[in-house]
């Protein structure tokens, strides 16, 4: 009772850091709920040597089932060993990620389970030993409080709202023996990797992202320099318009019809701040504008801006970055 | 091949949202309605598929109430052959919305099933493949492009860090994200068509909702942002800033 079961979320091996964070919040909640946050880990043989880490972060059981099949993600496989593992205690919430992958795969559990799921939560409280979760409406102009009737909530948290700071703590490692469901109607037959190197946009810690006041696509060489003076983690965005208008390809729109972002940074260039726009990245920590009409409704949402030509403000941008990045 | 193609109506993204102190729902007064824009895609999706394939028919349905009308004949105007409305409330719960989608589903004999793969409004990105989990059959999520052949259709996945293709066994849930398929206008004629294509009504098989809205807020009002300067000259006061003020370089 009250135990909080948190999916983890590994990518050749490595667990993911969106995972830590939400086993951080799922310790914080469970003990909220009177009990304490489990993790089960799928994936290939040995996948389980990740398993302490997670006791670092606040799990006190680390369920690990390896197999053969668990190795690729395959949607009703993870989905069917998953809905086992929620049955298989009486969990008083489960928490997935809510990146790609978590998005795929929450809703099929949810079914298996039969219990509904509340998606992309930014916010958790335990409110009388009920847990609610928050969660952005309508391209985020309205957050809904989210009480759940069934048993367990099932929820999926956006990436990087949380936080993930480590704890001193070891989790306990128990392998959970999955049935492998047979006869999977769906075949993974191909993976083309995007360039190398890129980070994806919902993934990045630093977003430079870039609008019509670009002028065109012959200009990206700009953004892409700065985004190499930010270093690794930083990734490329783009506004509706330009994406619709063909200079950037659609996996790099950020927006309402996009990705929904919330890096540390995020640099909004040449983007007049559309609330189609707005909706996908106001949820950023610190959020610069630089535009050419200072009355552009960006800079209402803008940390900080500066007022000028991208031309001529992205060069010095990137040299005076790269200084600084160079004295270490 | 015949295909469906489930829509949701949802307000305009441009709208503005509004809502009164303590509301669960938003105020619907001066709203204006869309087809949800990923549910375009899908429907073109639909046509395009047809059209190359040798034909068949375009089935279009939504949960919703009565107003939902007006969604189903803007997509029977841009070219689907038939509607159905399933008359029911729409909650904050998919898996309720999956379930009177799925035991509609599950009386017909289309073999593919076409979802976008959010709603604009709720944005929880979640029904279709619900609706293939309830149904037990194959879906894949995301999809920019997709071929049907043979009993197959082969999907290309816009996933984290690449393109991924999938093929799933027919009876199949696609989602549909932007790609390829940027929903044509209706003409003046498929507008009169329209209005003589089968539009059916009959109430969902709706479960109660098991989420509850308790509360709905304004996001929290960024604080005032600061106007550091004007051109390249402003850049190094910026930098300082981002690193000594906001510690974030």
């Amino acid at each position: 009772m009250g135990d909080v079961l948190v999916i983890a979320e590994q990518r050749d091996g490595k667990m993911r850091p969106v995972t830590n964070e939400v086993v951080r919040v799922a310790a914080a909640m469970a003990q909220g709920l009177g009990g304490s946050a489990h993790a089960l880990i799928l994936g290939g043989p040995g996948v389980g040597e990740q398993a302490g880490d997670l006791g670092g972060f606040g799990a006190e059981v680390v369920r690990v089932a390896e197999d053969p099949a668990l190795e690729r993600y395959v949607p009703e496989i993870h989905a069917a060993v998953i809905a086992e593992a929620v049955g298989s205690r009486d969990y008083a919430a489960v928490f997935f990620s809510a990146t790609a992958l978590g998005k795929d795969l929450a809703p099929r559990v949810a079914a298996l389970v039969d219990v509904p799921l509340a998606s992309d939560v930014t916010h958790l409280e335990v409110d009388d030993g009920r847990l609610f979760g928050t969660r952005p409406i309508y391209g985020g102009k309205a957050l809904a409080r989210i009480g759940f009737e069934a048993s367990p909530a099932l929820l999926s948290l956006r990436p990087n709202v949380f936080g993930a700071d480590g704890c001193q703590a070891e989790g306990r490692i128990e392998p959970f023996a999955a049935a492998i469901p047979d006869g999977v109607r769906t075949r993974i037959v191909d993976f083309r990797p995007a360039e190398s190197g890129s980070v994806d946009v919902s993934e990045a810690s630093v977003i430079v992202s870039g609008g019509r006041g670009m002028k065109g696509p012959e200009h990206w060489g700009l953004l892409e320099d700065l985004q190499k003076a930010l270093g690794p983690g930083t990734a490329l965005g783009a506004s509706r318009a330009v994406v619709d208008a063909g200079w950037r390809p659609h996996g790099e729109q950020v927006g309402q019809t996009g990705k929904t972002v919330a890096p540390k940074l995020y640099f909004a260039v040449g983007i007049s701040g559309a609330v189609q726009h707005l909706a996908g990245m106001r949820t950023s920590q610190t959020i610069v504008a630089i535009n050419k009409d200072p009355d552009a409704p960006i800079f209402a949402v803008a940390d900080y801006g500066i007022v000028g030509d991208a031309s001529e403000i992205l060069p010095r941008l990137a040299t005076e970055i790269r200084a600084l990045r160079s004295e270490g | 091949m015949d295909i469906i193609v489930c829509v949701k109506r949802v307000p305009d993204t441009e709208t503005r949202v509004r809502f009164s102190d303590g509301a669960t729902e938003i105020e619907l007064e001066g709203v204006k309605y869309i087809v949800s824009p990923y549910d375009e895609f899908a429907l073109e999706a639909a046509f395009r598929t047809t059209e190359a394939g040798g034909g068949g028919q375009v089935t279009v349905i939504t949960l919703g109430d009565e107003s939902s009308q007006e969604t189903l004949r803007a997509a029977l105007a841009a070219g689907a052959d038939a509607a159905l409305l399933l008359r029911g409330s729409v909650t904050m719960d998919g898996l309720a919305t999956a379930k009177a989608l799925a035991a509609e589903l599950e009386t017909r004999d289309e073999q593919l099933v076409l979802f976008g793969v959010k709603a604009a409004d709720d944005d929880q990105q979640q029904v279709g493949p619900m609706v293939a989990t309830l149904l037990g059959r194959p879906c894949a999520t995301n999809v920019t492009s997709f071929e049907v052949d043979e009993g197959v259709v082969r999907c290309e996945r816009d996933v984290e860090g690449g393109t991924e293709v999938v093929e799933l066994d027919l009876p199949a849930v696609v989602t549909l994200t932007k790609g390829e398929f940027e929903l044509r206008y209706a003409s003046l004629k498929g507008i009169m068509a329209a209005k003589r294509k089968p539009l059916d009504v009959k109430d969902a098989d709706l479960p109660e909702a098991r989420l509850e809205v308790v509360r709905l807020d304004y996001p929290p009002e960024r604080p005032e942002g600061r106007i550091i300067g004007e051109g390249p000259e402003a850049v190094p006061e910026l930098v300082r800033i981002l690193r000594d003020e906001a510690n974030v370089l």
